[in-house]
């Protein structure tokens, strides 16, 4: 806690100043920590890089060409100059197939995590904040809420996804909101466990007393300390969207007329390339989805070990 | 000379990510069979990290140098396997069982006879009746032998403690805080039945407390520690009732009576917090928070000097303070330091 | 599918929190302590099966809109035909009657008809539940062991090199998709193409043509292994992700010191005393854990054409037979909450600490 003592001559320094520049600081410190781990910087390179490669591929692949119709190669060719991944059943190159179907998986694994946040999110401080502060009625809410939490976390995730993915219309919305509806318990879990520490501290008690709200007491002192947590939990449930995203695609439950690497395997599947053994069709896709998935779950741990040094135990 | 228990220039730093916090800096200490001595002092004064050191028990992060000769054999030397050998049968300890010191899953009798079964002290087929006597030693019934820790209240977990720590027949015990998380009537209990043991088996006690009225009415010497370092050592009684250290005279004053949990952490009227372990202060480590402090003790550090107390003029106590020293306070310039100990200065930047 | 974070929840988080307080010394109304107990456990479990049948008939009766279009999509079906269907499913009734209808089927098991197989889908079911539970049994068990085994050897040196290629491997098996791992096994293992040849079947239980039961346990014994190994590969990372950060709240113990000065090696004091201990908390997310295990059979089912009840599910959802499909929900949620439930009133014996 080293106070800044960098007195500006002459003016006053702003109350606002001041917390900007603390806000500043803490950033920065963050950073550095961050940096310290070796696993977490190796993740963000990698996603940096996925990142830009998703957004700017319509500079480099042409789309006509990702079209069955418009396919420039031979079916299943190997890999070779020409097209560095082989093709698939069609003639596409396997490669433009990836980079083209990066856009949807992590558009759909950001959405859906999204979502599963902003749920868990609302629940656990809900359940947080009138659980412990909300009086018998308050804590019926908070206790209502956990069991319902409770209740979606013991149930198989993937059939209820699956199960919300084939009633509802088919589309990229639909698996959005089957995997955000199902993947957000553990973090209202995480949420609420976060919040009774942080309404226990004497500063929230002081804003209570001085006759704060829920409202105000909930958005004003509790969430910006939940914040935290959940930017660690929101990194590891990435990783796990993209994953589902991919399951269920694989399962037939995706958007057929957009490509994303879950479609991609699932079309391989369809057009018999397990069985004759066409591994470029199959490696790439899910070594992308693997490589996603490992660069989220390195930042969330590498994030978690920053906010919680307790954790640190074998970080690099 | 080699008693049962002989300590030398014993030193604990724990390694952290700049350099080492000391915990231990330079502590002598001798016993001898069928003898108890008391180890005095707050929490963080380093006693128990010194009932750790004797065992070897310190985590991976502590440097222990010095000697800690247990019946002429050096601890600190010896290979695993030795050591493994030597841990409960050379001396055990009494950890402050009221707490977790017991497995939370394991059956009583089953703890107890872990010693017995891995040091072969008794005959496989023997086991199951000397644990029952090792109860029954400490006024438990045989029954208890089947219940799980959480079954039994603390002042019963104390006593399992001991009897466990009795199993091999030890030659020394270290009892660490063995009495502190108990009730008055408890802990009177307890330290008779410690008092007892010493008597009937001839085995030697280090007994570690925060409470210098429990080690009065156990021990035949004391010796205080603070910061590390021991500042008053000599027979309890003296200590105790006429103590020489402006430390132990705080300490003394802060327990009229035995077992006050209150008095754990700050002994009562003596203002301010241990120091820092990682930068002490200059000179006298206590001279902040005593009393009688004058300009000397900001330059030196005193080892512990003889107190001349009786008439005979034979020394049996020493204390680390400028107003025991030989001569008068004035003289500042050469301190001889028996300990080795080089002035704390060099440490604190 | 893998959706739990790993040592996101820590024990504390798991459930454990409901379990009864630890019984004073003594104790002295035990059976009526059980009884409560174990009284509680089964409303819980109850509610949860009410909720699961609740949501059942919401997901597939309600949300649907039409179940019946949902079902025949994109297949030339006469307006009498949609009709009949209609009929035949009940949904021509007013919805309180057709949940009344479905809850009454399901106190006598009966989970409807296929629209598929015309069949009840009870009956489909019952046939395909034993290779489920063979694949998934044997899949959890190894897993469970691996992760247990290798979580207890890196969470008592966190931070070693053991642990530190431990905690890599896990790591990348849970980012990687289950249904891949099985296409790779498959591509690798059984196509015979490129470089290995065939060693397994690419799909299947049981070779066709065999009679003797040696020669058909042999074969389904070859079958398992690359089912069973896709199996193991997913979810024995969380066991051992779940294994490692409970050993590492348990090791700065006091009871482990009390070991040590007993002069027990250090392999004994991990195996005797930290590990009974971790074990505990490690078990119920175990258990918490078990819908992991349903999806992961789901998939590896799928991949290799297992006959169970995992491809059971898919060939319901390629239809889509919204009947079986609906099933097979009530099925597996109904299984995980069991399990649950099973859990509950095994762990008190596990832990003396709260018995009640």
């Amino acid at each position: 806690m080293s106070a800044p003592t960098e007195p500006t001559p002459g003016t006053a320094v702003s109350p606002r100043a001041l917390a900007r520049k603390r806000r500043a600081e803490a950033l920065g410190r963050f950073a550095r920590d961050y940096a310290r781990n070796r696993a977490g910087l190796f993740g963000l390179a990698s996603l940096l890089t996925i990142g830009v490669l998703a957004l700017t591929a319509p500079l480099f692949v042409d789309q006509a060409h990702l079209t069955i119709t418009g396919a420039p190669g031979d079916g299943h060719q190997p890999p070779s100059a020409e097209f560095p991944l082989g093709t698939d059943n069609f003639g596409r190159s396997i490669l433009d197939l990836i980079i083209w179907g990066a856009r949807v998986s992590l558009t759909v694994g950001l959405l859906a995590t999204f979502v599963s946040v902003t749920l868990g999110t609302l629940a656990g401080i809900t359940a947080g904040h009138f659980g412990s502060s909300g009086g018998v009625g308050g804590r019926v809410v908070s206790s209502v809420i956990m069991r319902v939490t409770d209740w979606f976390l013991v149930l198989p995730t993937l059939v209820l996804a699956v199960a919300l993915a084939a009633v509802l219309p088919r589309g990229t919305g639909t698996i959005v909101l089957a995997i955000g509806l199902t993947v957000w318990p553990p973090t209202a879990r995480l949420v609420r466990a976060q919040t009774l520490a942080v309404e226990a501290r004497p500063y929230v008690e002081r804003a209570r007393a001085l006759g704060g709200g829920h409202a105000h007491v909930m958005g004003w002192h509790v969430l910006p300390n939940v914040m935290p947590v959940v930017l660690a939990q929101t990194t590891l449930l990435v990783a796990t969207s993209i994953i589902a995203e991919s399951t269920l695609a694989f399962l037939g439950m995706g958007d057929p007329t957009t490509i994303s690497w879950g479609g991609i395997l699932q079309a391989a599947r369809t057009s018999g390339a397990i069985s004759a053994g066409i591994w470029w069709y199959i490696v790439p896709p899910g070594l992308a989805i693997a490589v996603v998935a490992l660069s989220f779950t390195l930042c969330g741990r590498a994030v978690e070990s920053v906010i919680n040094p307790r954790l640190r135990g074998g970080a690099g | 000379m080699s008693g049962l228990l002989d300590v030398r220039d014993l030193r604990v730093t724990y390694a952290t990510g700049g350099g080492g916090i000391p915990a231990v800096r330079g502590v002598n200490l001798s016993l001898d069979r069928g003898d108890t001595l008391g180890v005095a002092g707050e929490s963080g004064s380093g006693k128990s990290t010194v009932a750790l050191a004797l065992l070897r028990l310190l985590p991976s992060t502590a440097r222990v140098t010095g000697d800690v000769l247990l019946e002429g054999e050096n601890v600190l030397e010896m290979k695993w396997g030795r050591l493994r050998a030597v841990r409960w049968v050379g001396a055990s300890v009494v950890f402050q069982g009221a707490m977790h010191s017991l497995n939370p899953v394991k059956r009583i009798g089953d703890q107890v006879a872990e010693p017995l079964l891995l040091h072969r002290t008794v005959k496989p087929d023997r086991v199951g009746a000397r644990v029952t006597e090792l109860l029954e030693q400490v006024g438990l019934p045989a029954s208890r032998a089947q219940d799980h820790p959480h079954r039994l209240s603390g002042g019963q977990r104390q006593r399992v403690m001991i009897a466990m720590a009795l199993a091999c027949e030890p030659r020394l015990i270290i009892a660490d805080e063995a009495t502190t998380a108990l009730d008055v009537m408890i802990q009177a209990q307890i330290l008779a039945l410690l008092r007892g043991l010493v008597e009937e088996t001839g085995i030697g006690m280090l007994m570690i407390s925060h409470d210098l009225s429990v080690l009065a009415a156990t021990c035949d010497r004391v010796a205080v520690m603070y910061a590390g370092r021991i500042v008053e050592e000599g027979p309890a009684r003296d200590v105790v009732h006429r103590p020489a250290h402006p430390y132990a005279s705080a300490l003394s004053a802060a327990f009229p009576k035995i077992g006050d949990p209150a008095s754990r952490l700050a002994p009562r009227g003596l203002p301010g917090d241990p120091p820092d372990p990682a930068d002490p202060p200059s000179g006298c480590v206590f001279r902040p928070r005593c009393a009688v402090a004058e300009s000397v003790c900001a330059t030196v550090d005193p080892p512990l000097w003889p107190v001349h107390s009786g008439a005979d003029g034979h020394a049996d106590r020493h204390a680390a303070c400028v107003h025991v020293g030989p001569g008068s306070p004035s003289k500042e310039s050469e301190s001889v330091d028996p300990t080795g100990e080089t002035s704390t200065e060099e440490t604190s930047r | 599918m893998t959706t739990t974070p790993i040592e996101a929840d820590g024990p504390d988080g798991a459930g454990a929190g409901e379990l009864p307080a630890p019984a004073p010394p003594g104790g002295g109304h035990r059976a009526r302590r059980v009884i409560t107990y174990v009284f509680g456990r089964l409303m819980t479990a109850v509610v949860s099966l009410f909720a699961v049948i609740v949501a059942g008939f919401f997901l597939f009766r309600i949300l649907p809109g039409d179940p019946v279009r949902a079902m025949t999509e994109g297949r030339e079906v006469t307006a009498e035909q949609r009709a009949e269907l209609r009929r035949q499913f009940g949904l021509d009734q007013p919805l309180w009657r057709q949940f009344l209808d479905y809850a009454e089927g399901l106190l006598h098991l009966d989970l409807g008809v296929s629209f598929q197989y015309r069949e009840p889908v009870v009956d489909l079911i019952l046939e395909r539940l034993g290779p489920t539970i063979l694949l998934a049994g044997t899949g959890t068990v190894i897993a469970a062991l691996l992760g247990l085994f290798l979580g207890s050897r890196a969470g008592w040196n966190p931070g070693g090199r053991g642990d530190r290629v431990n905690t890599a491997v896990a790591l990348f098996f849970w980012s990687v998709p289950t249904f891949w791992l099985g296409l790779l096994l498959i591509v690798l293992l059984a196509s015979g193409r490129g470089f290995m040849p065939g060693l397994f079947p690419t799909g299947g239980m049981v070779d066709p043509g065999l009679t003797g039961p040696l020669e058909r346990a042999l074969s389904t014994a070859q079958h398992m292994v690359l089912p069973v190994t896709t199996m193991v590969a997913v979810v024995y990372a969380q066991y051992l992700m779940i294994m490692r950060s409970s050993l590492m709240d348990e090791k700065g113990a006091d009871y482990l010191t009390t070991a040590r000065a007993k002069g027990l090696r250090d392999v004994l004091v991990r195996r005797r005393h930290a590990v009974p201990n971790a074990l505990l908390p490690t078990v119920t997310l175990i258990f918490l854990n078990l819908g992991q295990v349903v999806s992961g059979v789901i998939l590896v089912e799928t991949v290799f054409s297992w006959p169970g009840l995992g491809q059971l599910f898919y060939s319901g959802l390629e239809v889509p037979d919204l009947g079986l499909v609906q099933g097979l929900f009530v099925v597996f949620a109904a299984s995980v909450i069991l399990m649950n439930l099973l859990a509950d009133l095994v762990y008190p014996l596990l832990d003396p600490r709260v018995r009640p």
